[in-house]
């Protein structure tokens, strides 16, 4: 077993413990940080696959931006974590022989040595890197959907904004105006009362 | 002599793929955890993805990867922004309290 085998082994058994975390966790914060454990350990993996680019990405786009909003989230909004688990255990037998067949199934189609696509003998041409053959690809074949990929994140971030914008505050403020042309009789008021006699 | 081949990285995203299945059952009364496994059912996708462009040398898959990241940034910002404004209105996100479209 060389040494490539060996990391990828050690990463998978890393993400799966992380991905059972995630799922089972009491706590929605201790979930949030195993899925951060998760992203990390599959940036190792996609790095293993020679996709320098893409595990940089996967790091800083999700560990430090994703989940970061997740936690403030998380963090914001007051949770009944015993109401919210209730129930928890009702589907597992449902779930897990649906999860266990659905990874048998994968298992005997792609694990059977039928199941064979020879290496590609280099990917990356030497003298080239990842990113930089991914940024020539991306700006000439991809150009259109890159543009679009930044119209989505348009959107994205304007319908944030929209959803959680609480209108302007009504704050206690003085028309100059009415200040200047203000009369004594405005402020003040004379009455006439009855002398009262003891 | 054991050597990685593609069905290691595709068996892995299924196992992967399943556990976020599994979490949506377990976790459907948790809004928050279910946009979570959203977020690692995308990875396995992902990651098949990653794993054909390395064994069949083309680079086009992680191109589809670098978008798939995009739109799922979009998404998770906007499912928490809704999030955010349920809160605010219902004071809870347990899904016994979103019932107020059954009839």
């Amino acid at each position: 077993m060389d040494i490539q085998t060996l990391v990828f082994f050690f990463l998978s058994a890393i993400l799966i413990f992380a991905g059972l975390r995630v799922i089972t966790a009491r706590n929605p914060v201790h979930a949030a940080l195993h899925l951060i454990l998760a992203f990390f350990t599959c940036g190792g993996i996609w790095a293993l696959l020679q996709a320098e680019f893409l595990a940089i990405a996967i790091i800083l786009v999700y560990v430090g931006a994703v989940m970061v909003l997740f936690l403030f989230v998380v963090m914001m909004l007051d949770i009944n974590i015993d109401r919210i688990r209730e129930g928890f255990w009702n589907y597992l037998p449902l779930g897990a022989i649906l999860g266990l067949l659905m990874v048998m199934e994968m298992g005997l189609v792609l694990g059977s040595k039928y199941f064979h696509v020879p290496a590609a003998d280099v990917l990356v041409p030497v003298g080239i890197s990842n990113t930089k053959s991914i940024g020539i690809l991306m700006f000439t074949d991809f150009v259109y959907p890159f543009e679009l990929a930044s119209l989505i994140l348009l959107v994205g971030m304007i319908a944030a904004i929209v959803l959680t914008h609480r209108g302007p505050k009504k704050s206690k403020y003085t028309n100059p105006n009415q200040q200047v042309f203000v009369k004594a009789k405005d402020r003040i008021r004379v009455l006439q009362m009855p002398v009262e006699k003891d | 002599m054991l050597t990685l081949t593609l069905s290691h990285f595709l068996i892995l995203g299924a196992i992967i793929f399943a556990i976020s299945v599994v979490g949506i059952f377990l976790n459907r009364k948790n809004l928050l955890v279910l946009l979570m496994t959203i977020e690692l059912m995308l990875l396995a996708v992902n990651m098949n993805f990653v794993a054909f462009s390395h064994y069949l040398g083309d680079l086009s898959g992680q191109i589809f990867v670098f978008f798939i990241l995009t739109v799922a940034a979009a998404e998770s910002a906007i499912g928490l922004a809704i999030l955010i404004v349920l809160f605010r209105n219902l004071k809870s996100i347990h899904v016994d309290d979103l019932g107020s479209l059954k009839g």
